[in-house]
């Protein structure tokens, strides 16, 4: 490689046009990657970012908006994230300084957010929570500060058939031991008395809540008898055959699938689905609240759905106004109009009441609410722990072991840190 | 191209002028040089830029990660402190890690064998010509052509136990129709082998084909005359001209494979009772459900030394067949 070569002049002359683009190219493309990583911030628009990735959701969040947009007399633009990512890109927006005005963040994960220092407590910022049943400003909470406004809260219930109930002259069942009953005289041919989700995620886990809280078991101790009971009756319905054995597998929205197919003479499910059972002609579906041990005990349900939050971004005149466009989405009108939408209740007694005589239909999810319970309030972000050892729990249960060594092992994984 | 030689026969013009006037001297073989080593690495500079930085960086980051409390306020306040070995010891006491290792390897091994078998003897199949064969072979490549996270969400309602397709046809053939294929804790693993063969099958039958185009025919002939049988062909001349070809398969399959995630996600969500999680699933569930990113990274470090360890088999093994 010595030797200069015999053209050495036009080689010479060669290389260095070409060293040049290429070391400029390179430049240019290492810029490009950095810059990416700061964004700047215009002045009068503000941006709220949710997980409404739905055409219909994302469009009833987008008229709200323009309706906040005008009443404020500011430009709001909704950023659309699908829900299981929207946590870990608030994460990695929180480092690269470029926080959204508003985020929307699914109750569960909201402390864990705001343990991090991300959110800004919302009486700090002037908003209230005047006519806020208390089980939802828990829902909102964490560690006692009110960090998230719910626009609407769901939460589960029981789904029936009212073809099959009738036909086979069955009430609607309101204990645990007229629902075993109801599910096992139901339970012919293709069709299972009942399906649930009992699968491997949050679904199963929101599911259990209603049966462990309303046997008086808590996820503070999941080794208690309360819980055992809880999870005992599960396993009895499924010996009897009431549950299908993919219920492990299931997730609410192959539930929901099982019992439109007529394969599920009732479900436990959210209200979430009721756009789709409306949707399928000739299903006569009714609602009811989720049966109780024994008459006479409270139907706890788990609280399910957002809260509007407003990042820690360090600029306080922004963040004031963050709160006002958090103020007007979750205002009493834009309340109802959205879970008129999105079949849901509205988080504020007053709008809550004024929807009850809209939509009589749900009557029995707005009692559900009323008792209902948030799944983070007594632990906080240590919830997705405790959500992961239980499910691991109940599924072992569900498939041969005992409900007694599994949920001890779970309690055991829960303190152990892992 | 042409602007290159374009601008090359044009006349020297501008700054350009000096490098004509120096040239006119005698030639300077060290600056020569320099120049030319310089052009070099213009060249691959771009590579290396890139390397490093979508390469390089993410995986030290991940390795020092490891050793970092590294939780949701990190991204706030930028602190991650290092704690020694504790995330180590944390995913090591966690008695899903050696769960998840092992089915991790029940699942590649299962995979790779089935994988390779069928795909094999599939492309051999393919080696004859036969009406049809053409569209037989692209229909088999369907597989590939379907995302993950879809022939997860198919297969998981072709398995269902009660409304399953595969359940109701084994029925009406008279077999047991009631199968747990992903509803108990020792089928479940096996289901998502066998979808993750299904997967795996035209990606092997593929390449093995190509290579079995490359054995001479000539040698087949051969070997017919001095007497050998299909079988014995097929072993003493077939497999070992394949065997570079079969390298290549096995280390890409065990790479694609032992990192499985969104399979099992899409299947059974790590369940039932923990029953399929992997090393992959629970580097997920560590980072992006746990959110506790440091025992993440601890569990992706494992799965990296292990493709690592598979990568220098492989170049290894490549440079001996080069000499």
């Amino acid at each position: 490689m010595t030797e200069p070569s015999p053209d050495g002049l036009a080689r010479r002359h060669r290389s260095r046009r070409i060293v040049l683009p290429l070391t400029v190219v390179s430049a240019v493309v290492a810029g490009t990657v950095l810059s990416g990583c700061g964004q700047q911030r215009d002045d009068d628009v503000y941006t709220v970012m949710n997980s409404s990735t739905d055409e219909s959701y994302h469009r009833w969040d987008g008229d709200t908006l323009a309706r906040c947009s005008k009443q404020l007399g500011i430009t709001i633009e909704q950023q659309s994230v699908p829900a299981a990512q929207l946590m870990t890109k608030a994460l990695r927006m929180a480092s690269s300084k470029s926080l959204p005005d508003v985020l929307q963040l699914d109750a569960s994960e909201m402390p864990t957010f705001a343990e991090a220092g991300g959110l800004i407590p919302l009486k700090d910022l002037g908003l209230t929570t005047t006519d806020i049943p208390e089980g939802i400003v828990d829902f909102g909470s964490f560690d006692g500060k009110y960090y998230g406004a719910a626009r609407t809260v769901n939460t589960l219930a029981l789904f029936y058939n009212k073809d099959t109930l009738d036909k086979a002259g069955l009430k609607v069942p309101t204990t645990w031991a007229e629902m075993q009953s109801t599910a096992r005289k139901l339970t012919r041919g293709k069709q299972y008395g009942l399906a649930l989700s009992a699968g491997g995620a949050e679904d199963g886990v929101f599911q259990f809540t209603p049966f462990m809280w309303s046997n008086g078991g808590d996820e503070t101790k999941l080794d208690s008898p309360e819980v055992a009971g809880a999870l005992d009756y599960w396993k009895a319905l499924l010996k009897d055959g009431s549950l299908s054995k993919s219920t492990v597998n299931w997730t609410q929205a192959d539930v929901n699938d099982q019992f439109m197919a007529g394969n599920a003479a009732m479900m436990i499910n959210g209200p979430w689905q009721v756009e789709t059972l409306n949707a399928k002609k000739g299903l006569n579906w009714g609602i009811a609240r989720i049966p109780v041990p024994e008459a006479g005990d409270d139907s706890v349900g788990p609280l399910g759905g957002g809260v509007l939050t407003v990042p820690n971004t360090g600029d306080t005149e922004r963040e004031r106004t963050a709160a006002k466009i958090i103020g007007c989405m979750a205002g009493e009108q834009e309340q109802i109009t959205y879970a008129l939408n999105s079949w849901m209740v509205p988080a504020n007694s007053k709008a809550a009441a004024v929807w009850r005589t809209k939509a009589p239909e749900l009557a029995a999810l707005a009692g559900q609410v009323s008792t209902a319970r948030s799944r983070t309030a007594k632990v906080g972000a240590q919830w997705s722990s405790v959500s992961l050892a239980l499910q691991s729990a109940f599924q072992s249960a569900l498939t041969g072991e005992s409900s007694e060594a599994a949920l001890k092992r779970a309690q055991q994984q829960v303190t152990s840190g892992n | 191209m042409s602007s290159t030689t374009a601008s090359a026969a044009a006349p020297p013009a501008g700054p350009k002028a000096a490098d004509a006037g120096a040239a006119s001297m005698p030639v300077n073989p060290r600056s020569a040089k320099r120049r030319r080593t310089l052009a070099q690495w213009g060249f691959i500079a771009p590579a290396v830029i890139f390397m490093a930085l979508f390469f390089g960086y993410p995986l030290v980051r991940n390795v020092v990660m490891s050793f970092q409390d590294y939780s949701p306020s990190t991204f706030f306040t930028g602190e991650a402190p290092f704690n020694g070995l504790d995330n180590w010891n944390n995913v090591f006491s966690d008695g899903l890690f050696g769960k998840a290792l092992w089915q991790t390897i029940l699942f590649t091994i299962g995979s790779l064998a089935g994988q390779f078998c069928i795909g094999l003897a599939l492309a051999v199949f393919f080696t004859r010509r036969f009406p049809l064969n053409g569209i037989l072979r692209s229909l088999i490549l369907l597989p590939w052509l379907v995302p993950m996270v879809v022939s997860g969400i198919v297969w998981r309602r072709i398995f269902d136990q009660d409304t399953g397709v595969l359940n109701s046809f084994l029925g009406t053939v008279g077999l047991p129709a009631d199968t747990p294929w992903l509803t108990s804790t020792g089928m479940a693993l096996v289901s998502v082998i066998l979808v993750n063969i299904w997967i795996g099958i035209p990606f092997n039958m593929v390449i093995l084909y190509g290579g079995l185009q490359e054995v001479p025919k000539e040698l087949n002939e051969a070997a017919a005359l001095d007497g050998a049988s299909a079988w014995r062909t097929f072993r003493s001349v077939t497999l070992p001209m394949l065997k570079p070809v079969i390298t290549v398969v096995l280390v890409l399959g065990f790479m694609s494979t032992v990192k499985i995630l969104d399979l099992v996600l899409a299947l059974t969500d790590g369940g039932p009772a923990d029953s399929t999680q992997t090393l992959g699933t629970l580097t997920y569930q560590n980072s992006f459900v746990q959110m506790d990113f440091g025992a993440g990274a601890v569990v992706g470090n494992i799965l990296i030394l292990i493709s690592a360890v598979f990568a220098v088999f492989y170049l290894r093994v490549n440079r001996n067949e080069g000499k």
